[in-house]
């Protein structure tokens, strides 16, 4: 008989531990976005032999000239 | 999408035809101007060119391959010195999340954020600058974070490279307004915790439910200790959303929907706790901790707004949030609140004025179309006053402000405090209905117990309050309201708040506005009349046209279709009135009939008039550009409801709209922000339930002031006025399928609530008898729940369906056009 009290104890804090997970998972931002993360997945990892332009020598403001 | 436009002497229709239509490559316009090459591609402008070439050139191509044409237009490019303002610490605070020496942590919104493409690019930033480390797109907040080494790159530059990819940053006066209110997780933390709760709960209740018997007493208190021990939470808290309303309404004397929801969960978790604790039964643990999670469900469902989509905007989210301002000859960008009277601001083509002030130099010519509503820019002296809120339009002009910024005249009246109506929906009508039914049995229940066998009375009575929850009526509003909140929002109408379904499904009667709601922004259609223009003398026109940036003459030079530019000689704008100018030794003129050809007669529309050499060939006529479709979606709303349309500009398009609006309804032109305000108000002491459909801050006062307002918004113009809802203006034809869509609502959920009624008459059979048994309960409450849910989800696609509404973003338009 005890052994079912032993057993509810225990499957009682496994959930409770999953709760707890539930909790930390909201507060980390993780239910906030539903669109991003199945699209995220699905990009290509870029190739690796292409480099970004010399910062220097991009002037961002003038890209937009009309 | 493409204007027919209906050019009487030129017989080619440039965009029409669509096999032959030519799209720019990067944001699907059509290229109506000369289109822009590189390779294979085609462009609409230079500025669409560029990010493709950015992109080309950092290997982010996979951007096209994503979504079709996803990128922006970039016919509008904006001004180089826009983010001059983030090179000031002080202005640069409310963007800056953390800082230490190697990396920045920034946000912005952009508004332009739609699609995974957009994901995409925004997540790669980093190849396109050694300097952005990682970024992060939130896309239901339409914000980017982005962590960048600033050593390498400054958060202006940060700025300008998000401005070139297409994503230019929307930063205005309310930014400067302190941190952002947190979106409160409380209610998704609570529905956890209840489903949590409900569902261990309704496991350990199975020995109780298939007889554990007598035999085994000590285990079966065990069993209903935990109940009691696993509801404590649900009670304490997570029904407290449900007490305080309920509080709340009864405070203000009304007995609304929580009231007797409260009711039900008391007396349940009572009988409940006391069963338990005498050991005379197992209590109802299950059925209270379920109700509570749908309830919750149903709510949260109900209530998730589409974030940042404000509905609530006042004149800061429209100002910039600096402009320079002329200090010792030498420009300084300041922040909107620190500009004071005296101060002298320079205002460059496309900006907005922030506030009243006097021209002290430069051709003013100031396009107040978003906020008084007339189409056309109004042309300003020295010396003259100019209002805050237009845009300059043209060259460079100087402002020595005489009010600082929220004083101006039309901050005030945009500022006005919005007064609080309470509103009730039928909902809270029929529940209190309910409410007394219910506690009619109980009472009669009580009283034949009475009669003939008092022992059972508290269990008869309880049991009643128990089973009749209406808790139903709550589940079926919340969660129909829930899906059509959902579904409106995937077809381009977003409501603040499920109130405005049952506001919209009430109205009676509708009225627009012209300018930009049934308009286009910004376009003309134009009509040619006169002798027949030869080729060169066209090319000639065009190109005169191409260099005012007057929106009559880019509108002129767009529909003729320029060829290779050339030089202008002697080109002489006089702002308001016309240009001149000698190309390729003809001598052109475009402007005014009174500039043109010096006579004094007046006209009603608007005409541009044309010289060439010593000929005067004829003018050009200009009307609006009405968008597509107009009489078709008119004609269906002319047959439900009464029609008005406001106009801040002159009646010389009243037949038009007369033949769209019925002979009934009333058009009213030049109609001030006060007048429109002033004409919903006395319809509505006419006892009509008025809609305002409008786009602009002269709408502002009226949409407020109807019980429903609809801001229509074009595709990335991320300011709209404050409104009760916001229509994205591609759909705006689907009006009357909306407004149908909306009147369902009320007739599902009273059929669901019918249905329940079923199971609560079904249940009350037993509570009356004072034979309420655990099992009994736990069978119906969810299965109530659950059929009901079905029900409001399975009729709302359905009706979703029928209406040819789009049931996710992803899917295709069913409706034709």
């Amino acid at each position: 008989m005890s052994a079912i009290i032993l057993l509810l104890g225990a499957s009682l804090s496994v959930a409770i531990l999953f709760l707890g997970a539930f909790v930390w998972s909201v507060k980390h931002h993780q239910f906030d976005d539903g669109f991003s993360p199945p699209h995220r997945i699905l990009f290509d990892d870029h190739q690796k032999n292409s480099v970004p332009p010399n910062p220097d020598k991009t002037d961002f403001r003038t890209l937009n000239q009309n | 999408m493409s204007g027919v436009r209906r050019g009487g002497y030129l017989a080619r229709d440039m965009a029409t035809t669509t096999d032959k239509k030519i799209t720019c490559d990067h944001c699907g316009d059509p290229c109506t101007i000369h289109p822009v090459k590189l390779g294979e591609k085609v462009f609409c402008c230079e500025g669409c060119r560029t990010v493709y070439q950015l992109l080309d050139r950092s290997g982010l191509c996979d951007y096209y391959r994503l979504n079709d044409k996803p990128g922006l237009s970039h016919a509008h490019p904006s001004d180089h010195e826009k983010f001059a303002f983030l090179d000031d610490a002080r202005m640069v605070a409310p963007f800056i999340l953390f800082r230490d020496e190697q990396e920045t942590h920034a946000r912005w919104y952009l508004p332009q954020i739609h699609c995974s493409s957009c994901l995409y690019l925004l997540e790669n930033l980093h190849r396109l600058h050694h300097g952005v480390i990682t970024s992060r797109v939130d896309f239901a907040a339409k914000e980017v974070t982005v962590v960048f080494d600033h050593s390498r790159i400054s958060i202006r530059q940060v700025a300008e490279l998000l401005a070139a990819a297409g994503y230019e940053p929307y930063v205005s006066l309310r930014d400067l307004g302190g941190t952002k209110p947190v979106t409160s997780r409380n209610n998704i933390y609570r529905l956890g915790v209840a489903g949590f709760c409900f569902a261990n709960i309704m496991l350990l209740s199975f020995p109780e439910y298939f007889g554990l018997g007598v035999s085994e007493e000590g285990l079966r208190g065990v069993f209903r200790g935990l109940n009691l021990a696993l509801s404590l939470p649900v009670f304490f808290y997570c029904a407290q959303p449900f007490y305080r309303n309920a509080w709340n309404g009864l405070r203000n004397g009304f007995l609304n929907i929580d009231a007797p929801i409260v009711l039900a969960i008391l007396v349940t978790f009572a009988r409940s706790v006391y069963e338990v604790i005498s050991g005379t039964g197992s209590g109802f643990f299950d059925s209270m901790t379920g109700i509570v999670f749908f309830m919750l469900a149903g709510r949260l469902l109900q209530d998730r707004t589409h974030l940042r989509l404000s509905f609530e905007r006042d004149y800061r989210s429209y100002f910039p949030i600096a402009v320079s301002v002329l200090k010792e000859g030498k420009e300084i960008a300041t922040s909107l609140p620190e500009i004071q009277c005296g101060d002298t601001l320079l205002i460059h083509h496309g900006e907005l004025i922030p506030a009243d002030g006097i021209l002290t130099r430069g051709q003013a010519l100031i396009d107040y179309s978003f906020v008084t509503g007339e189409s056309l820019p109004i042309p300003k002296e020295m010396g003259e006053l100019v209002y805050a809120g237009g845009k300059q339009t043209g060259a460079a002009i100087e402002v020595l402000a005489v009010k600082e910024v929220a004083q101006s005249y039309l901050t005030q009246l945009w500022n006005r405090q919005e007064n609080k109506k309470e509103e009730y929906s039928f909902i809270d009508v029929l529940s209190r209905q309910f409410t007394y039914i219910v506690l009619g049995i109980a009472v009669c229940a009580a009283v034949y117990w009475w009669a003939y066998d008092p022992a059972r009375i508290a269990n008869a009575v309880t049991a009643v309050l128990i089973v009749a929850c209406p808790c139903a009526l709550l589940l079926s509003s919340t969660f129909t309201n829930g899906n059509i909140l959902r579904i409106l929002g995937n077809n381009g109408l977003y409501l603040r708040n499920a109130r405005v379904i049952e506001a919209i499904s009430t109205t009676t009667h509708i009225v627009f506005d012209k300018t930009g709601t049934l308009t286009l922004p910004g376009d003309h259609l134009l009509t040619y009349k006169g002798r027949p223009l030869e080729a060169a003398e066209q090319r000639a026109i065009a190109i005169l046209a191409a260099q005012s940036t007057h929106p009559l003459s880019k509108a002129l030079a767009r529909h003729l279709d320029r060829a290779e530019p050339c030089r202008v000689l002697g080109f002489r704008e006089i702002p308001g009135k016309g240009t001149e100018g000698w190309v390729d030794g003809t001598y052109v003129m475009i402007g005014s009939r009174r500039f043109v050809t010096e006579s004094r007669a007046v006209t009603t529309d608007t005409r541009v008039y044309i010289r060439v050499n010593e000929d005067y060939p004829g003018y050009f006529r200009y009307s609006s550009h009405y968008r597509e479709g107009i009489a078709r979606w008119m004609q269906i709303l002319r047959g439900r409801y009464s029609l008005s349309l406001l106009s801040g500009d002159n009646h010389h398009e009243r037949s038009r709209l007369e033949d769209w609006l019925g002979a009934g309804s009333r058009i009213l032109f030049s109609q001030s922000p006060e007048d429109k305000e002033a004409y919903i108000r006395h319809l509505q002491r006419r006892g009509e339930k008025v809609m305002m459909v409008g786009d602009g801050l002269n709408d502002a006062g009226a949409l407020r002031q109807s019980d429903t307002g609809i801001a229509v918004a074009e595709k990335g113009n991320s300011f709209t006025p404050a409104s009760h809802a916001i229509l994205d203006a591609g759909q705006i034809r689907r009006l009357p399928v909306f407004m149908r869509y909306c009147r369902m609502a009320g007739r599902i959920i009273i059929a669901s609530f019918v249905l329940s009624i079923i199971y609560n008459i079904i249940g009350l059979a037993f509570a009356v008898r004072g034979d309420l048994s655990p099992l009994i309960a736990a069978i119906l409450m969810p299965s109530s729940s659950l059929s009901i849910l079905l029900l409001t989800y399975g009729s709302a696609t359905w009706m979703a369906r029928r209406l040819g509404l789009k049931l996710s973003t992803d899917e295709k338009d069913h409706t034709p056009d």
